[in-house]
């Protein structure tokens, strides 16, 4: 194996961890778009869309299945909103964050009772465990293509209902002026549930897509949002596209960085990253320092 | 009239001790039990627990030992030492249990060793690295193979395909340290080379990068993997994904037919240690095994729905040894139970066939694993 063959690999490694951590930071970042509050729970959304997929999966085809949890979840994430957030007196965005602390645990222990400890997995969509897509002599598991092409398509259809639409711009508009949103007629609660809703959806159809790779287990959702937290500050809060890009690039970063490190290293070189970023530019690589997508948290 | 009462009533409270000694013959034996039943480590905990509890409901109904119940007090650790340790404080100091089987993991294993030792406590532990009982600790004891033997059991069957060069795989815990310190240890003297070790978080999701390397490395004849989490399914997928095509080891982490399952076609050709509870179908009829390990995985796969794996059966024998040794002692008293697991001989474990001795705290020899394979999907003997 040539060393320009081997360089590859190690990116389409990254790529693919990249993206798995690209599809959770979109979540993130929608939340927040349109409330200021980072959602903790989001791991846990897209744990529940792997393990309902999963559990739909024995007995319907599995787009069926992938849509069904997918619905599932969205509802889900409409309904503990409904029940924790809108009832809330004092919307303080640290409350809301503790809030969404202690829901993550609460999933995490009833997705334990009503599944199990045991870890599953969706098929792969396309091929099997084996099968690889070669690329200038590396290869890659076609399920990436699934993962990033999920990406892509969620990203521009993002873009387009926060640009283009009314409900969209009514959800940006609540992020960047709560009270000015108001008084022009904008029913901030329904749009913070709206914002539950997608994002839980958009957890949900990431724990389906990463399913074959990472498998699905009720634990799965802290470390993915963790690094799915870590990507969406990369990229800059308020971004959807920030997101993939910061994303993958710690990905990237962690794939090389086994190449040249032990890999027990990996966490650190990312996390360091993370913190020089936060020195340097803490509003994220394009996050802007002042203006809608930074709120002070 | 008045002082016949009074005579009654001295008398009774003469008796009452006696009563309450009797009392005392009939209570329950208490065992605990600490196993990983949910977290990372479910894969162990959870049928060890399944098969703790039905072995002692059967033990129960069969009359018990020295004619008391034993009292099975579980507690789930999730996998980690703090909480091991936490209860294993209230296990000896509230619970006043006679022993504790488990826990699950060998690095919660090693942080109660040294408790257990200090207050005379017997801990059967249901982990497998080697430093647990070496060096051996008074009251310290353990069910599965040892380390070590599983890495001769490994290097052998390379020399068989004629593979000297390898890359060793390990998560970070305490189960994947050990076996990476063993191998690392014994390689030399093996004649075998490691090219290339690294280690990985142990809630990794993905290892392609760390493949690749030891795809770029030159010379690389087959992979060791050393762990018990779910990871182990991921390097077999991810070994055929990038297209490293050489053979793949697993540890005796990898006797849990899931693992093959979520690897799937990846799995294929894997070759590991393990016991024969896996392939108790292919044994022959007079294997001294065979009765007990038919027995066990028939018990527990109509009960559970769910295939047997070897780490209920460490639990299995964990409990067996503990009330073996209660009833060779012939008394529920710790000290002389653990004098007589020390001294028990030739018992027939779903592991292996035990043979205790002060040195020996694993009592199980070479012989008590198999070399398995992947095929079709199912568990089977490798063969030559």
């Amino acid at each position: 194996m040539g060393d320009d063959s081997l360089f590859l690999q190690y990116l389409l490694s990254g790529i693919t961890k990249g993206s798995i951590y690209a599809v959770v930071a979109i979540g993130f970042n929608l939340i927040y778009s349109a409330t200021g509050v980072l959602n903790f729970a989001q791991g846990e959304f897209v744990m529940l869309g792997g393990m309902i997929a999963v559990t739909l999966c024995a007995f319907l085809p599995l787009p069926v299945a992938v849509a069904a949890a997918v619905v599932i979840v969205a509802l889900t994430g409409c309904l503990l909103e409904i029940l924790f957030f809108r009832k809330l007196r004092h919307h303080t965005i640290m409350h809301m964050i503790i809030i969404t602390i202690g829901l993550s645990i609460v999933i995490q222990e009833v997705a334990l009772h009503l599944w199990d400890e045991k870890v599953r997995s969706l098929p792969y969509f396309s091929g099997s465990e084996v099968s690889s897509i070669r690329i200038f002599g590396a290869s890659v598991s076609p399920q990436v293509l699934w993962v990033l092409g999920t990406v892509a398509v969620v990203v521009v259809l993002l873009h387009a209902f926060l640009r283009y639409t009314l409900q969209g711009r009514a959800m940006r508009a609540c992020s960047s002026n709560p009270d000015a949103a108001m008084l022009s007629g904008i029913n901030i609660s329904n749009m913070r549930t709206l914002s539950f809703g997608l994002s839980a959806a958009l957890g949900a159809l990431a724990g389906c897509v990463i399913s074959p790779i990472t498998m699905t287990h009720y634990e799965m959702g802290a470390p993915l949002a963790i690094k799915g937290f870590a990507a969406a500050i990369l990229g800059g809060l308020g971004n959807p596209m920030a997101s993939v890009v910061g994303g993958l690039l710690i990905g990237v970063i962690e794939a090389f960085s086994v190449s040249k490190l032990p890999a027990a290293y990996n966490d650190v070189t990312a996390f360091a990253l993370l913190l020089l970023m936060l020195f340097v530019r803490p509003h994220g690589l394009f996050g802007s320092p002042s203006g809608e997508s930074v709120r002070e948290v | 009239m008045k002082r016949l009462l009074v005579v009654l009533l001295v008398l009774s409270l003469l008796a009452l001790p006696a009563v309450a000694q009797k009392a005392d013959a009939k209570k329950p034996i208490k065992i605990g039990a600490i196993f990983a039943v949910t977290g990372p480590a479910s894969f162990l905990g959870a049928p060890e627990e399944k098969t703790a509890t039905m072995l002692a409901e059967q033990i129960n109904a069969d009359g018990g030992v020295l004619g008391r119940k034993i009292e099975l007090i579980v507690k789930d650790s999730g996998g980690s030492p703090e909480k091991a340790v936490s209860f294993a404080k209230q296990l000896i100091e509230e619970e006043k249990v006679l022993a504790i089987i488990g826990p699950s993991t060998s690095g919660e294993t090693m942080q109660i060793k040294q408790l257990c030792e200090e207050n005379k406590m017997l801990l059967i532990s249901c982990a497998a690295a080697e430093v647990i009982v070496n060096p051996v600790a008074k009251y310290v004891f353990k069910t599965p193979q040892k380390d070590s033997q599983a890495v001769t059991w490994i290097f052998n069957t390379m020399k068989e395909k004629g593979i000297s060069k390898i890359a060793v795989l390990s998560s970070m815990d305490g189960f994947g340290d050990a076996g990476k310190k063993q191998i690392l240890e014994m390689a030399k003297p093996a004649g075998i080379e490691v090219l290339a070790s690294e280690a990985y978080d142990k809630q990794s999701t993905d290892l392609t990068d760390v493949l690749t390397k030891i795809k770029g490395t030159a010379g690389v004849q087959a992979v060791v993997n050393w762990s018990i989490v779910p990871a182990q399914s991921i390097v077999a997928k991810n070994m055929k994904q990038i297209g490293l095509n050489v053979p793949l080891f697993q540890s005796h982490g990898f006797g849990n037919r899931k693992y093959a399952e979520q690897a799937g076609a990846a799995a294929e050709g894997t070759l590991f240690p393990a016991g024969r509870l896996l392939v108790v179908d292919e044994l022959a009829d007079n294997h001294p095994q065979k009765a007990l390990l038919a027995a066990y995985k028939k018990n527990y796969e109509s009960r559970y729905k769910e295939d047997v794996s070897t780490f209920g059966g460490h639990a299995y024998d964990a409990l067996m040894i503990v009330t073996e040794g209660i009833k060779k002692a012939n008394a529920a008293d710790r000290d002389k139970v653990r004098d007589a697991i020390e001294g028990l001989k030739g018992l027939v474990g779903t592991a292996g066939i035990y043979n205790f001795s002060p040195e020996d705290h694993t009592g199980l020899s070479l012989d008590a694993f198999e070399m398995l394979t992947v095929k079709d999907g199912k568990f089977a003997i490798s063969k030559k």
